[in-house]
């Protein structure tokens, strides 16, 4: 009945394989195959962006993904946004932590990758264009203020888009 | 400045700083583990099955053919586990499964255990169950009757009727002031329910080991509490139970209650011997609810012509759902804590719980007074409108002052009302704008008043609300041992930044260890805004105690009297000589010779208070946080969408220990209020939650939330620790009346009900339009 399948996927620069079913799903693969459980399942339907990752570099909500879809594809996860020199944090975590982004940190995983995306893409944005970046993203902590400073911040420490895979 | 709690000779180097969360870095980088982050060898996956009807008795329920299918491991039933449960002693009306009847859509009628959840689910779609349909109970109204027995949601309920609880109190003389009285209004409010919708669904680990013990690891904000049901439902004595707090993505009151699947998860594991997880979807989130309750608030209110409040007339119709949960004191708070910040001398309350075949309702940030304080400020706001007041000036008129008890015999020691009111005003440049902005734009004020902890503890014993331990040993590093739950609130840097005050150490030397009932001792957990009060004051004794061995080490080894010395810096210092130093380490070695590695304790109770009436304690907390918010807005006049743009948020917490947390809570309670007074909506169709989802049940999104200024009054609480009091709910209550204040200043136009919605605001709208159109053709 099944078609399971070894996928060869990219994770965080490296090739992983796992083994899954036709219908499986991105977030499933990675926290349950792969053992990634920095990426949090929140909603199972794409309305809260807790387990957003990037794919080829876009944030995707990766509960509606399919994993077979991610061959050939990088994907990131908030594991990977950690700089290769041990024990230094990714700018925007840096500003996380700094700017209390995070309360509970439930949502920090799927917010600091989405910020990854728009660093990448725009490496000064206004405040505007951070709240519309990170609008598909829930928090229910910190009335977002303190998010945005932390996108703000790491975007003036101009080193946001340097660092990651 | 200096402050009666400053610690003698030693500069204040961590509290009153913005220091980052314990934990931030662990949650920035994905490294928090959370309850459905634990892997554990052979893990089954429980699923709950779930019912189909609002109320119906439960016939039979078949779980052969489940039982049979490849893969389960286990199959529970009600009847297997009927020991009854709940948060508080007095509303012992849960199971961990139904027993003889379902109670809601939604309600947990059997369970299994599976190898993953494509079995589980399979399985449970062959557990058959037969139901016999009651007629359900949707409407509070339908709940006030008397009904037969078979009818009554549970056997205990006043005279007949499916009302859970009923109180009533009277002080002073209401009639007469209201006869008196040059104002007076009462007006109906109704509140629809709203959730805690917090990020991280529950989730519940349960393994029943060889050693015959339960180790269960779940998202909850009281583990004792937890602790307790679990040994009264698997009739196992505590001590062979651990409860561990993993991190908590978000409780907000809805994980303070011990829950039918955390009993579930620990039943299936004792019957398969093998690690269980239940993880919750989104939409048995919802089923499990325990958030706002739905309520219908009758309002009176009435002033003297000094413009002075002279008395309060509440009654108030909540709905509670299908079971008791914290609803005993729910129903007390939506009254009592109407007694603050403003000066009442004659008050009246009715207040009504009713059990409905829907969701249960519980504790939600801004437990039970959040509706109350809607009516009240909104009708303060129409009595300022029609005396000619200025709302923002009538409320100082009424402002309670320090130092004082209130009619219903709160002890109201600190109080920061006044510099609250006078700081939004200023912050906001009310003055200037108030009732000078164009038609469309408002700005309203609003205030507040919240406990500091509950006084009495939900379990009327002697043991102290919060203890904490400390542990040193030669490595130099503060272990702080305590159960206060860390749920995101920032509880275990409060924490650490206490002790390592007191020790003169940097932070670094501290480890927080809060999640483990084998090691911490009791803490009653994250509710009533109790922890940084409760636990605080423990901690800061704790360390005192642990202090007073280092300094007598110092004097030991340096011959000087014990009385010279302070820690600092990491030494202990001879302050008449400061050339005389211990290095930290030094002292820790030497007080360790008599008995090894130190440990210290410290602890809390409320002191004794209130009143000898009936209910006296519903409310009664050791002190209480004061709130004045001030919201500005804009409407949009083709859609009716209000836009709030910002919110000054002036909130007395006492001390600011680390204001960079304290913010961050303020912030937080702003968005939740603001949810709920424009958008956030618990629907039903029928018994039917409609919007089970984060997409249909509408939280603000970051483009939707306004700017958010907190402004923190300093009050320097004597009881409280370094001065601190609550910061964690207080600050929700405000910003639903003065949106709703602001809307009037904006259009004109009052609200009752909520959430305002566009399609509210442009109906009123609409009205208005038609009513000038009809006066401007009569005027012709």
């Amino acid at each position: 009945m099944t078609r399971t399948r070894i996928l060869r996927l990219k994770i965080n620069g490296h090739e992983r394989e796992v083994a899954a079913e036709p219908n499986a799903i991105l977030l499933d693969v990675l926290r349950e195959g792969l053992g990634l459980t920095g990426t949090k399942r929140g909603c199972d339907m794409g309305t809260c962006g807790c387990c957003n990752v990037l794919l080829d570099g876009r944030p995707v909500n990766s509960c509606l993904v399919l994993a077979w879809d991610c061959e050939d594809r990088e994907i990131t996860t908030i594991e990977g946004l950690l700089p290769e020199d041990p024990g230094a944090l990714h700018p925007l975590q840096e500003a996380w932590a700094e700017t209390g982004g995070s309360q509970c940190g439930f949502c920090s995983p799927g917010f600091i990758v989405t910020a990854e995306a728009l660093l990448r893409e725009d490496p000064e944005p206004t405040e505007t264009r951070v709240r519309e970046a990170l609008s598909g993203n829930l928090c229910r902590c910190t009335g977002y203020k303190k998010i945005v400073e932390a996108v703000l911040k790491a975007a003036r420490s101009g080193r946001g888009v340097e660092v990651g895979s | 400045m200096t402050h009666p709690h400053d610690i003698p000779n030693q500069p204040r180097r961590l509290l009153g700083k913005r220091i980052p969360l314990v934990d931030a870095k662990r949650k920035a980088t994905g490294q928090a583990v959370y309850t459905d982050d634990i892997r554990l060898p052979g893990t089954l996956v429980g699923k709950i099955l779930r019912s189909p009807h609002p109320h119906a008795k439960i016939l039979s329920i078949d779980t052969g053919k489940a039982e049979a299918l490849p893969g389960v491991h286990a199959v529970l039933t009600g009847r297997e586990a009927p020991a009854r449960f709940g948060v508080l002693p007095v509303s012992q009306d849960e199971t961990a499964l139904a027993v003889d009847k379902v109670r809601f859509i939604g309600d947990n009628v059997a369970a299994v255990a599976a190898e993953d959840e494509a079995t589980a689910l399979e399985a449970l779609g062959l557990i058959e169950v037969e139901y016999e349909p009651l007629r359900a109970f949707l409407d509070m109204e339908q709940s006030l009757e008397p009904v037969p027995e078979e009818l009554r949601l549970h056997t205990k309920t006043v005279g007949g009727t499916n009302i859970h609880k009923e109180v009533s109190q009277e002080f002073g003389e209401v009639d007469r002031a209201f006869e008196e009285a040059a104002w007076k209004k009462t007006r109906d409010f109704r509140f629809i329910g709203v959730t805690h919708a917090f990020t991280e669904p529950m989730c519940t680990l349960a393994w029943f080991d060889a050693d015959d013990r339960l180790t269960i690891w779940s998202a909850t904000q009281v583990p004792h509490y937890l602790h307790r049901a679990l040994s009264k439902v698997l009739e196992m004595p505590m001590h062979r139970i651990r409860v561990v707090r993993p991190c908590v993505g978000g409780g907000f009151g809805g994980k303070s209650d011990p829950f039918p699947h955390e009993m579930v998860a620990a039943l299936l594991s004792r019957k398969c011997r093998r690690p269980v997880k239940i993880l919750f979807d989104r939409e048995e989130v919802f089923y499990s609810n325990h958030g706002r309750h739905p309520s219908k608030i009758r309002f009176g209110l009435a002033v003297g012509k000094d413009g002075t409040i002279r008395a309060l007339d509440i009654d108030a119709l909540i709905d509670g759902g299908a079971w008791g949960s914290f609803g005993v004191v729910t129903t007390y708070y939506n009254g009592v804590l109407a007694n603050g910040p403003y000066r009442v001398d004659n008050f009246r309350y009715h207040g009504r719980r009713v059990y409905t075949n829907k969701p249960p309702c519980g504790a939600m940030r801004g437990h039970g007074a959040v509706n109350t304080r809607f009516a009240y400020e909104v009708l303060l706001d129409e009595a300022a409108h029609d005396l000619g007041l200025d709302p923002a000036e009538f409320r100082l008129r009424n402002a309670l002052p320090p130092n004082t008890k209130t009619v219903n015999e709160f002890r109201i020691t600190t109080s920061g009302i006044r510099e609250c009111i006078e700081r939004a005003v200023e912050a906001s440049e009310w003055k200037r704008k108030k009732g000078n902005l164009p038609f469309g734009e408002g700005i309203g004020i609003a205030g507040g008043f919240y406990i500091s902890g509950s006084a009495l503890p939900i379990h009327w014993d002697d043991i102290p609300q919060s203890t904490v331990h400390l542990k040193v040993d030669l490595d130099g590093g503060v272990t702080i041992h305590s159960m206060a739950a860390e749920i995101g609130q920032g509880s275990d840097t409060m924490l650490a930044q206490i002790v390592a005050e007191v020790l003169g150490l940097d932070i670094g030397f501290c480890r927080v260890r809060t999640h483990d009932t084998d090691t911490a001792p009791i803490d009653l957990g994250s509710y009533s805004s109790r922890v940084t009060f409760m636990a605080g004051n423990a901690a800061r004794q704790a360390a005192e105690n642990l202090r007073a061995r280092l300094l007598r080490a110092a004097a030991d080894l340096t011959g000087y009297p014990v009385e010279v010395f302070v820690l600092r810096e990491g030494e202990a210092v001879n302050v008449t000589r400061p050339e005389i130093r211990v290095p930290y380490l030094e002292a820790v070695r030497r007080a360790m010779k008599e008995c090894g590695a130190l440990q210290a304790t410290g602890s809390y109770r409320s002191p004794p208070m209130g009143g000898k009436f009936k209910g006296a304690a519903a409310g009664l907390s050791p002190t209480y946080s004061f709130q004045a918010f001030v919201a500005q807005l804009k409407v949009d006049l083709e859609t009716g969408k209000p836009r709030v743009l910002d919110v000054w948020a002036a909130h007395d917490c006492g001390r600011a220990l680390n204001p960079l947390a304290v913010e961050g809570q303020i912030e937080g309670s702003v968005h939740m209020g603001l949810g709920q007074v424009l958008s956030e909506a618990f629907l039903y169709n029928g018994g039917n939650v409609l919007n089970p989802n984060l997409c249909d049940y509408r939280t603000l999104s970051p483009t939707e939330t306004p700017r958010i200024h907190p402004i923190l009054v300093e009050t320097n609480d004597p009881e409280g620790p370094f001065g601190a009091k609550e910061c964690g709910e207080g600050p929700l209550l405000p910003v639903l009346p003065a949106v709703a204040n602001a809307l009037y200043d904006a259009i004109g136009v009052r609200f009752y009900e909520l959430p305002i919605t566009a399609d509210r605001v442009f109906r009123a709208l609409e009205r208005q339009r038609k009513r000038r159109a009809v006066k401007d053709l009569a005027a012709r």
